[in-house]
């Protein structure tokens, strides 16, 4: 019945962002306001057919009807109802609905934002919105779908995959999937723009809240899935250069590529088949990434279970590049650029270079991603890509735009002199210099740290030195407080320092990064009962093994004293998790997470009588600044976005 | 006119992309095949020992499983078993490696599938670090030199088994030919 109900949801809701995507083109054109008005409401009708789908999904997975094979395998009675909600994203079909779902929340939401203003583009807008949700929910009906129905009924759900029961399974995959739906509205919005040959700023200015938004679930998404993969995969790190990490990666280089250039065509008019590329490039990029998790053509830690996705995947792929480039070309003459590069040492400048290298950031990792493929094509020959060929590439080029992160914000557009460069990168210029030092006299001797290290305190002291300018300025000129006059910066230009708290939140994560991969420490042993393992200043001591059963598994952990040089500190309980469903033991690491380094016990092995265990130990320098620094980018992306009427009322409110 | 042929570029990158179909991406040699396979002893669950330097002169199979391998375990279980029947006497020996198991579950394991064939614990890991384990199951064929000829990684079937035996059962002791490959997974 449930299923029954959502295949019929999907079927109207197709035929109707079908007919939606038509009636809009067609009313369009023939200036039949019936006709656009219906396509309008198709958009709403539609949006609400996919949420009964949704929510017929959803209901089947609480209840666990275990009659739709979806949740038969992606299921279990036995979960806390958070694990059956989440369910839903647990595999291919439930994930691609929920990504269906997100897409015509948000083609509902434009639709009621927009539909009394923006009357020449919107018409094309709609229909780009409806295509990609026509296009999603074939899938959903042919090769992926949710609700297909299986003889006999077990009496249990298999469960999710082990790897996935964990709270951030909660929070990571709606992040990352609300970042790649988001950018969907812009690419529609420069595709109308492409299509109506209106290609004046006005596309620009409605699409940039909606980037920005995206980009702030993109940038919370991978981060958090750093997080994850450190706190459960129990190999010690957070990034490893996968083809599905990379995929992600991708589209959120491109896209920053993108706020930042958007800023040179407002200002000067300049870069605007630029824009419209790099937005449609984010686009396609994003579309890519879900081409390589869903089709199995490279091996991943995220792969789903493959199928005729990928063909379905690929053919969309091909429209979307098709399409796009096409159009790009043949607007090409009217994009003309109005402004030119009047110096080197210029605002706009510092974009071209902070872009040129955010492009080749991506080209470069897409490089990597697709090498394997490409090598197997060409040569016939297996080859792996692995971190280090990632490492190596991507570290100059952090260390550029980290530089470019630092000057950008204070050369004045069109070109300072000597004297203002002078006066603004002095006193941040002389930080980093100093903090450099200090790390080489400390000992550190790789060159890419010490850099970093300095790069870092001197981004970090721009945007002091840019709070305080300002926060001096007002009080000076309005005799405002400090918190105040804190609040009308925010007010006054929330873009500006908004972005600049972004930036800080750069240079804490690039220092965490750089502290933790060049300093781990990492000591391995087979230890006998009551023997001790030594890594930096901590040691382990193995004291006894115990097990537990779980509802789904059976867990073996073992118990650790921890001392560090001095005295006892605490217990560890590392684990192993057995499953019947999973062809290895998943690792439950334990940790304990500070501001200057994390402590990370692994159980690799243990004997049957308990007498020994292998285990690894690791001290991780600064890996939380990582997490701190994600969570201050998001910070300052909020406050880019808030609305200035919230900004002056909150403002106000802290009148004496 | 050579405008329409800008769009034509996104081309490559989609026919490479297609190209990826038509590989198999967990598929990757091993470096072991065609060499002297890492000697082992065992300490058999029934109490004996068993050397692979004694099996020099016969075909091996190592099989590298655990009882919590679900399903891929389970299913080439009887497969190993019925392997181990059929050739047994004709030079044959099939050898269970259990690796990361109790060995209560392990025991339980050979009784539901009435293993004959010889099978030991791995308790610290050694040999399947030796082979280059990397996931429960794996299956090597050990020709009569005592050469890997033949690794599968996942679960084996009859067809599979049967195919590699009675090729290395064919293959004079002295050629020195190749018979290694892989067999992509259905």
């Amino acid at each position: 019945m449930t299923a029954q109900l959502g295949n019929i949801a999907l079927w109207i809701a197709l035929v109707i962002a079908v007919y939606g995507a038509a009636a809009a083109v067609i009313g369009h054109r023939r200036q039949g306001s019936a006709l656009l008005e219906s396509a309008y409401g198709a958009v709403l009708v539609h949006c609400a057919l996919v949420t009964v789908a949704l929510l017929s999904l959803e209901y089947a997975l609480i209840t666990s009807d275990f009659s739709i094979r979806y949740v038969a395998f992606n299921s279990s009675r036995n979960y806390p109802v958070w694990y059956k909600i989440a369910g839903l994203w647990g595999a291919l079909e439930g994930s691609l609905l929920l990504w269906a779902w997100m897409q015509a929340t948000l083609a509902a939401q434009v639709i009621i934002m927009y539909r009394r203003k923006h009357r020449d583009f919107l018409p094309y807008v709609s229909a780009v919105l409806m295509g990609i949700s026509a296009f999603f929910l074939l899938v959903l009906l042919i090769p992926a779908n949710p609700f297909e129905q299986h003889f006999p009924v077990p009496a249990d759900g298999q469960g999710l995959n082990p790897l996935l029961e964990d709270t951030s399974m909660l929070v990571h995959p709606l992040l990352l999937y609300s970042g790649y739906v988001g950018f969907t509205v812009p690419y529609a919005f420069a595709m109308a723009a492409l299509i109506t040959g209106s290609l004046r700023e006005e596309w620009l200015y409605i699409t940039r809240r909606w980037a920005i938004t995206a980009w702030m679930f993109l940038t919370a998404g991978i981060v958090y899935g750093g997080w994850w993969s450190y706190h459960v995969l129990g190999w010690g790190g957070y990034w490893a250069w996968d083809p599905v990490e990379n995929a992600s990666f991708m589209p959120w280089l491109v896209a920053t590529a993108y706020i930042h250039s958007v800023m040179t065509q407002e200002k000067r008019g300049m870069l605007k088949i630029w824009n419209l590329t790099l937005i449609s490039l984010t686009f396609a990029l994003v579309i890519f990434g879900t081409f390589l998790t869903r089709s199995g053509i490279l091996n991943s830690v995220h792969a789903f279970t493959q199928g005729a996705v990928g063909y379905f995947f690929l053919a969309f792929l091909a429209v979307i590049l098709l399409s796009t480039v096409t159009l790009l070309t043949l607007r090409a003459d009217q994009l003309k650029t109005e402004g030119t590069v009047d110096s080197f040492l210029s605002r706009e400048s510092a974009f071209l270079f902070n872009n040129l290298l955010l492009v080749i950031f991506c080209f470069t990792v897409f490089l990597g991603t697709i090498f394997p493929l490409l090598a197997e094509a060409v040569r016939g020959v297996k080859v792996s890509v692995g971190a280090p060929y990632f490492n190596y590439v991507a570290g100059p080029i952090a260390l550029g735009l980290l530089f470019l992160m630092g000057v950008g914000p204070v050369i004045p557009w069109r070109g300072g002199s000597w004297g203002s460069l002078r006066r603004n990168l002095l006193g941040p210029g002389i930080a980093g210099l100093v903090a450099g030092l200090l790390a080489f006299t400390l000992g550190i001797r790789e060159s890419w740290i010490v850099t970093t290290y300095a790069l870092a305190v001197f981004v970090s002291a721009v945007v002091v030195q840019e709070y305080y300018r300002g926060i001096r300025a007002r009080r000076k000129s309005a005799g405002e407080g400090p918190i105040r006059a804190l609040g009308q910066l925010f007010v006054r230009n929330r873009r500006r320092y908004g972005g600049l708290v972004v930036h800080l939140g750069v240079a804490l994560l690039a220092v965490g990064i750089a502290s933790s991969s060049a300093f781990q420490i990492e000591q391995e042993g087979m230890l006998k009962k009551g023997e001790m393992l030594e890594a930096g200043m901590y040691r382990v001591r193995f004291d006894r093994l115990t097990s537990s059963e779980g509802p789904t598994h059976v867990k073996v952990q073992g118990v650790f004293t921890v001392f560090n040089e001095r005295h006892e500190v605490g217990e560890m309980r590392p684990g192993l998790r057995f499953y019947q469903r999973s062809q290895d033991p998943i690792a439950e690491v334990d940790y304990w997470i500070g501001f200057k380094e994390d402590l990370y016990l692994i159980l690799g092995s243990f004997d049957r009588q308990g007498d020994w265990a292998v285990i690894k130990l690791m001290v991780n320098p600064m890996v939380s600044w990582i997490w701190i620094g994600g969570a201050i980018m998001v910070l300052g992306t909020v406050i880019a976005m808030l609305p200035t009427r919230f900004l002056s009322a909150a403002s106000a409110r802290e009148k004496p | 006119m050579k405008k329409v042929l800008i769009p034509l570029s996104v081309l490559p990158i989609l026919f490479l992309l297609a190209y990826g179909f038509w590989t198999d991406p967990s598929f990757v040699p091993s470096p072991l095949i065609e060499k002297p396979a890492p000697p082992f002893a065992l300490t058999l669950f029934d109490g004996g020992d068993l050397s692979l330097d004694g099996l020099r002169g016969k075909v091996v199979v190592v099989n590298f499983w655990a009882s919590w391998c679900f399903p891929a375990c389970y299913d080439e279980a009887p497969v190993l078993e019925g392997a181990w029947r059929a050739y047994k006497d004709r030079d044959v020996v099939v050898v269970g490696v259990n690796v990361q198991d109790t060995e209560k579950a392990a025991r339980e394991f050979m009784d539901r599938f009435q293993f004959t064939f010889p099978n030991g614990p791995d308790p610290q890991g050694k040999i399947s670090i030796d082979y280059g384990v990397y996931g429960i199951p794996e299956t090597f064929v050990l020709d009569k030199e005592g050469r890997i000829a033949f690794k599968h990684v996942g679960a084996v079937t009859a067809n599979v088994l049967t195919t590699q035996i009675e090729g290395l059962l064919r293959r004079a002791p002295q050629v020195e030919e190749s018979t290694g490959g892989h067999e992509r997974e259905a």
